[in-house]
């Protein structure tokens, strides 16, 4: 990895109350240029929440999140503009609209063409929008799905509407790209293909942030990998370092019976977490040696 | 039977074990020549008289040519008589069924059938009794039953369906009407070929469309709809509707141009300056549902209150028409500046009232644009100087509006054009005319451009869109005040019609168009997302009313049962949009992953959030 150190997104201090509630709590956060971070944490630990924050659907109570130096505007397609572009954990493609269309929808931020140019039809609006085509069909090739242009994003299988909505958030030319569980439902087949996909697109020099359950496709992908539990961040680093914090254990797992630390136990979350990561003996032998 | 090349019929395709049939135990040579005999008998008995007088409206008492109703039984008795010489495989008319399918030929069998029996119970009711029908009432009667029951003898569906006809009454009903799923494609033709094609049928719809128009009364307009309802089914069942788009789809702008062609060709038809009153309403009650289509069918805002917008215009214009009952009676604006004046009034209460209701959504924006309408013609009826300050004259409007006059040419006037003679209806058609084109180019380019594109975005999932960038209210605002501007020009047209405004046509429903009931009627009904879709449900709304005045003011409940049927069997609208459609008839399989996923999870993980 190079050592491009240049934060794209910085959240300082982010605070979220609901009434009295509060789903996260002063989170520091930062994710630089050309690295992939993840971000997982127990069901209801306020990654959602946190994801929000940064997506300009919440204003977080306290403290702010800034995009490359500036701080983040409260209106979510004002923060798309800005250069942060998102998927959705259940996939909110333009249903009856085709898939060229739905990444030609993406382009929105990146064009200005209004209502006048789109009734005077002068030369500019069609070279605008040749280029916007252009460029669609580009991301289409990029994620492999340039053959179904004219199909409607409905018809498309799972996998490919899940490709389809990297594409149209693609089409903002972000430099930073918020994937909420891209993974959710498919085959070890098609988190394979989506892993490409995501280096693919650091490769282009985007900045990746995911938040995913499947802990095989976070540590296999994430440069770093924060942990989030109960609207606190509670660890963060590589995988190696993040596998190996028993917090972090403790929170997917459970605490161990207090006082009796036994050699059962350890075992047992050793079984459990073979299923889940394959690097997962190293992290409870070293859990034991702490 | 000839027939082994490329359109199999039930029969050889089938083993003769479990050759399918209909209904009727008929064997299927028989049923053909039922078919055919039928036909050609019916239409030989529209040349006897039906009737011995001429109390009955249309003249039935004629031997020797058609009259009247006579006409619609011979029209579908042809095209019965045309479909199965084309099952025959007669040449030069196989084009007529592609798919060699027997659906059409029992549509037009049902039309011909019902259009008769519907003229001989009309003769029968009206004149009290059976006994004023002559023998050739009974002929007919006869011949037109014939071509139901050959008809019915028919395998229904073409021989790939395997589905069967094991299944209920309802399945073999929907095997009866249902269009093949494939349609084999046509031969190509040149480019003059299709130019041919196109304006031939553009011809025979100005033909079709001016005598519905034309019609004098009630029976002969029930009689024509039957007539018009089952052979533009049977020809959709046969796929030449589809053909047909796709030579259109080929010829954008040819199509268009012979569109518009046929509709300037229209008053020169006329003879009766009353018909092209019928048609200049049909065009302002038209393009104020296209201008809705905009915001509903484009960017989804379900707007309750959009005859309001038309009222504003129209108010506008009769204001600065230099009407003597206006409050500005010393002014007289020209047409142009008048026209400019009530889109202007029009977009600025369009924003006035979306910048406060587009910030809710569904159902709440509804109730709140039905308020707003209904405030607009409460309002107008309360500015009489007593009530309120004096601007609109309240019930009583604005009267003795003047004719417009454009360039020295007095639209009130008739004027001699060519050998025609053009009224004064006639000459606001071809204004009104000018205008239709006008809003069909702002919706066509407005809905295929980026604002279009995030329009359809914003209705189809508006968090999404938000999140690709698109400012929901912006955008939304925009379409709003587009809807609100392109009514309130036809608005400014329609004063100048009428000679008056007055507050009541501007509510929210009423017996007669136009009101924001019907304007919504229209566009559902005749197909959301489209541009020939509110046209053809304007036209049906304002006709319906108009031709069926013995309906009186159970129209509205005819509407009502008539909008449900609809809303059950035909979601999309009668034109439908090419998204509509395959969002309300899901093939099923479309929609599932090739690749099954492991996990055994629902595809579609739905927690909350985002």
């Amino acid at each position: 990895m190079t050592t491009m150190t240049t934060p794209v997104l910085q959240a300082s201090g982010v605070t979220m109350r609901f009434g009295g509630l509060t789903a996260v709590r002063s989170v520091d956060f930062t994710v630089n240029t050309g690295e992939i971070v993840g971000l997982i944490g127990p069901n209801g630990a306020g990654k959602t929440t946190f994801f929000n924050c940064l997506t300009g659907l919440y204003v977080p109570t306290e403290g702010t999140v800034t995009y490359k130096g500036t701080v983040l505007p409260p209106k979510p397609h004002l923060v798309t503009k800005a250069g942060i572009a998102r998927t959705f954990q259940n996939i909110r493609l333009f249903a009856n609209m085709t898939v060229l269309e739905n990444v030609l929808v993406g382009r929105h931020t990146r064009t200005k063409e209004g209502l006048w140019s789109a009734l005077l039809r002068g030369p500019g609006f069609r070279k605008a929008e040749k280029a916007s085509e252009e460029r669609a069909m580009e991301l289409l090739d990029f994620v492999g799905l340039a053959a179904k242009r004219d199909h409607l994003a409905r018809n498309l299988p799972y996998g490919e509407q899940r490709k389809l909505e990297i594409a149209r958030a693609l089409a903002s030319e972000p430099g930073l790209l918020l994937l909420d569980e891209p993974t959710a439902g498919m085959n070890p087949q098609e988190t394979r293909a989506t892993e490409e996909l995501v280096f693919a697109i650091r490769d282009k020099g985007i900045a990746v942030l995911v938040i995913e359950h499947d802990m095989r496709f976070i540590f296999n992908l994430c440069d770093r990998v924060a942990v989030l539990v109960q609207g606190e961040k509670l660890v963060e680093g590589t995988s190696d370092v993040v596998q190996a914090d028993e917090r972090v254990v403790a929170a997917y797992l459970g605490e161990p019976f207090e006082g009796d630390p036994g050699t059962a136990e350890t075992a047992d979350v050793a079984a459990a977490e073979t299923g889940a990561a394959p690097q997962s003996s190293t992290t409870s032998t070293k859990g034991e040696a702490q | 039977m000839t027939d082994t090349t490329k359109t199999p019929t039930p029969e050889n395709t089938a083993p003769a074990t479990t050759a399918p049939r209909g209904p009727l135990p008929l064997p299927t040579a028989a049923a053909r020549a039922l078919l055919l005999a039928g036909g050609l008998a019916t239409l030989a008995s529209t040349f006897l008289a039906w009737t011995w007088t001429s109390e009955f409206p249309g003249d039935l008492t004629v031997y020797g040519y058609p009259g009247g109703l006579q006409w619609l039984t011979f029209t579908a008795g042809l095209l019965t008589t045309l479909f199965t010489l084309a099952s025959y495989q007669v040449r030069g008319l196989r084009w007529l069924l592609p798919a060699g399918n027997n659906t059409p030929l029992l549509l037009t069998a049902v039309g011909a059938f019902g259009v008769t029996w519907f003229t001989i119970l009309a003769i029968a009711i009206e004149l009290g009794g059976l006994v004023n029908l002559e023998p050739g009432g009974w002929i007919a009667a006869v011949a037109s039953l014939l071509p139901l029951l050959g008809a019915l003898a028919l395998p229904p569906a073409t021989a790939t369906s395997g589905t069967g006809s094991t299944g209920g009454t309802k399945e073999t009903i929907k095997a009866y009407v249902a269009k093949p799923e494939h349609i084999p494609a046509a031969q190509p033709l040149n480019g003059w070929a299709q130019r041919l094609i196109i304006t031939a049928v553009t011809a025979l719809g100005l033909a079709v469309f001016t005598y519905g128009i034309d019609t004098e009364y009630g029976e002969l307009f029930i009689g024509y709809l039957i007539v018009v309802v089952f052979a533009v089914w049977a020809l959709h069942t046969a796929g030449l509707l589809d053909r047909f788009s796709r030579l259109v789809a080929a010829n954008r702008g040819f199509t268009l141009a012979m569109g518009f062609a046929a509709a300037i060709a229209f008053p020169f038809t006329q003879t009766d300056d009353h018909y092209a009153n019928i048609g200049v309403n049909i065009l302002i009650f038209g393009t104020v549902a296209l201008g809705l289509n905009i915001v509903v069918g484009l960017a989804g805002l379900l707007d309750l209150g959009y005859v309001a917008f038309l009222g504003v215009g129209a108010y506008t214009a009769a204001l600065v028409s230099g009407s003597e009952f206006s409050k500005f009676s010393g002014v007289q604006f020209p047409f142009w500046a008048a026209a400019l004046t009530g889109m202007a009034a029009s977009l600025v209460f369009g924003v006035l009232i979306g910048a406060p209701t587009l910030r809710l959504r569904g159902d709440y924006l509804a109730i709140v644009t039905l308020g707003f309408g209904e405030i607009f013609r409460i309002a107008v009826n309360n500015m009489d100087g007593q009530s309120g300050p004096d601007v609109t004259n309240g019930p009583n409007g604005i009267p003795s509006i003047p004719d417009l006059k454009l360039f020295g040419f007095n639209f009130g006037n008739p004027h001699d054009l060519g050998g025609f003679t053009l009224g004064r209806f006639a000459n606001y058609y071809l204004l009104m005319v000018l205008i239709m084109a006008i809003v069909v180019l702002v919706y066509t380019r407005a809905a295929d451009s980026r604002i279009g594109r995030s329009w359809i975005a914003i209705r189809e999932d508006e968090t999404a869109a938000t999140a690709m960038g698109i400012n929901g209210f912006r955008v939304k605002l925009i379409a709003f005040a587009l809807g609100a501007s392109l009514a309130g020009l036809a608005g400014t047209v329609s004063a100048h019609v009428t000679y008056s405004v007055v507050p009541t046509p501007y509510q929210f429903a009423g017996s007669t168009p136009p009101n924001s009931a019907f304007l919504l009627a229209a566009v559902v009904l005749g197909g959301m997302g489209t541009v020939a879709g509110p046209l053809l449900g304007a036209a049906l709304l304002y006709l319906l009313p108009e031709k069926l005045d013995f309906l009186q003011d159970k129209s509205l409940l005819a509407f009502g049962i008539a909008l449900i049927l609809l809303m059950r069997f035909r979601p999309e609208g009668i034109i439908a949009n090419r998204r509509r459609q395959l969002e309300f008839h899901e093939t099923g399989q479309l929609d599932i992953p090739d690749t099954p996923t492991l996990t055994g999870e629902p595809a579609v993980t739905t927690k909350a959030g985002a």
